[in-house]
């Protein structure tokens, strides 16, 4: 293969991942790293440097559309951002200790957990439990318009949030990805934040996370420009029309067809990796 | 419960990052393209051996290698300094939450980020050797 035919292969592998990833909500940055360890038989390091990289362009080239819902809180994302980026630090000085066949395994299950957290029930339900008073002292409140206007919301079940968001850190340090469904679960399921909450401060904190382990990669040359190009490019792309294009009914069965390819790919690199072809 | 906070609203600050990351990627995907297109003059060029892990040496991996390579217009360098830009959007978000914290007033939140600007920069320092 001719370095032309593989970038172009690359490039538009990418932008088919990054507008799946944002019209279905899990990300595009999770498929491209089997889909180049399995397909383009990219060794797991570079692969993981290229996804990582890709993750900081859409989670930065994302975030104007999502602050104009107004709906992120920078308090809340900033605080957990301590957890992230410390989990991130470990996450990325494993990738060199475990060998790849884990990572490999490890990677697989994280595909089949966020397929499966796509169709969880969203929990929309305002809690009426006591303020924490941890939660009033770090401010880790707010408000957002709501189906029958502006309704307050508290951060619950703080430390187990925070020690959620380390393992989402680690997570996204070790596999380069944005472990965007790990940091929605600890934020909405564990701290009982609103899903849409939720989500948007999520994307904020997923570029941060990621930042924290690309110097490590860096360093490390696991990011090669040959590779980290037309993945970077490919995926910014495919996200930037994704968001455009928001076609809310046909999303639906998009998720459905993309959450079947990522349970594939989930399958194959647990297989790959139990095997020790990866 | 509202929190009165003197000098900028959350999302005053949220915006002017919001706005600020636009232009850092817009910046590194422009680098990363001019880059790239440079470094595909010799398309029928063969592959590098992808699939075996081999380091590609100070010029691509540290901070300064990449600047003196890009300096002398290598394209990969070039490419390599668009991601190094890319990088560094999120760690000027937080430097941006730091000011916006500090015209705040807000001690607790100019710690906090203070201390994630802190752990990205130890990551930072890492490549920059």
């Amino acid at each position: 293969m001719s370095v032309l035919v593989f970038t172009g292969l690359v490039f538009a592998t990418s932008v088919l991942a990054g507008l799946l990833g944002a019209l279905t909500g899990l990300g595009g940055g999770v498929v491209i790293v089997p889909v180049l360890a399995l397909l383009f038989k990219v060794d797991l390091r570079y692969a993981i440097g290229a996804s990582l990289v890709s993750v900081i362009a859409t989670s930065s080239g994302a975030a104007v559309a999502y602050v104009r819902e107004g709906l992120s809180n920078i308090r809340i994302g900033m605080f957990l951002e301590i957890a992230t980026t410390l989990g991130a630090l470990l996450g990325a000085y494993l990738t060199a200790k475990i060998s790849s066949h884990w990572i490999a395994i490890v990677f697989g299950a994280v595909l089949l957990f966020s397929a499966f957290a796509s169709f969880r029930k969203r929990s929309e339900v305002a809690s009426n439990a006591p303020v924490s008073p941890l939660a009033g002292k770090l401010e880790l409140d707010g408000s957002y318009p709501g189906l029958d206007g502006e309704e307050s919301y508290s951060a619950q079940r703080i430390p187990l949030g925070f020690g959620i968001m380390f393992g989402a850190g680690t997570l996204s340090g070790l596999l380069g990805i944005g472990s965007g469904a790990v940091k929605v679960l600890a934020m909405d399921q564990a701290m009982r934040l609103p899903f849409k909450v939720s989500t948007t401060t999520s994307n904020f904190m997923i570029g941060v996370t990621a930042a924290a382990s690309a110097g490590i990669y860096l360093a490390r040359g696991y990011i090669d420009p040959g590779i980290a190009m037309p993945v970077m490019l490919g995926v910014l792309a495919g996200s930037l029309i994704g968001t455009r294009i928001l076609v809310r009914a046909r999303a639906e069965t998009l998720k459905i067809l993309f959450a079947v390819v990522i349970v594939a790919l989930g399958c194959e690199m647990i297989y790959s990796g139990y095997t020790g072809r990866i | 419960m509202p929190h009165t906070h003197p000098g900028p609203t959350d999302k005053q600050i949220d915006l002017s990052v919001a706005a600020m990351l636009r232009f850092g990627v817009t910046l590194a995907a422009c680098f990363v393209l001019a880059g790239g297109l440079l470094s595909l003059r010799y398309p029928g060029r063969a592959l590098p051996d992808y699939a075996h892990f081999h380091s590609a040496g100070a010029s691509l991996n540290t901070i300064s290698g990449i600047f003196t390579g890009a300096y002398h217009l290598n394209p990969f360098n070039i490419i390599q300094l668009g991601l190094l830009v890319l990088i560094a959007t999120p760690v000027a978000r937080v430097v941006l939450c730091v000011i916006g914290f500090a015209r705040q007033r807000d001690r607790i939140y100019i710690s906090i980020s203070l201390m994630v600007l802190v752990i990205l920069l130890y990551s930072l320092i890492k490549a920059g050797r």
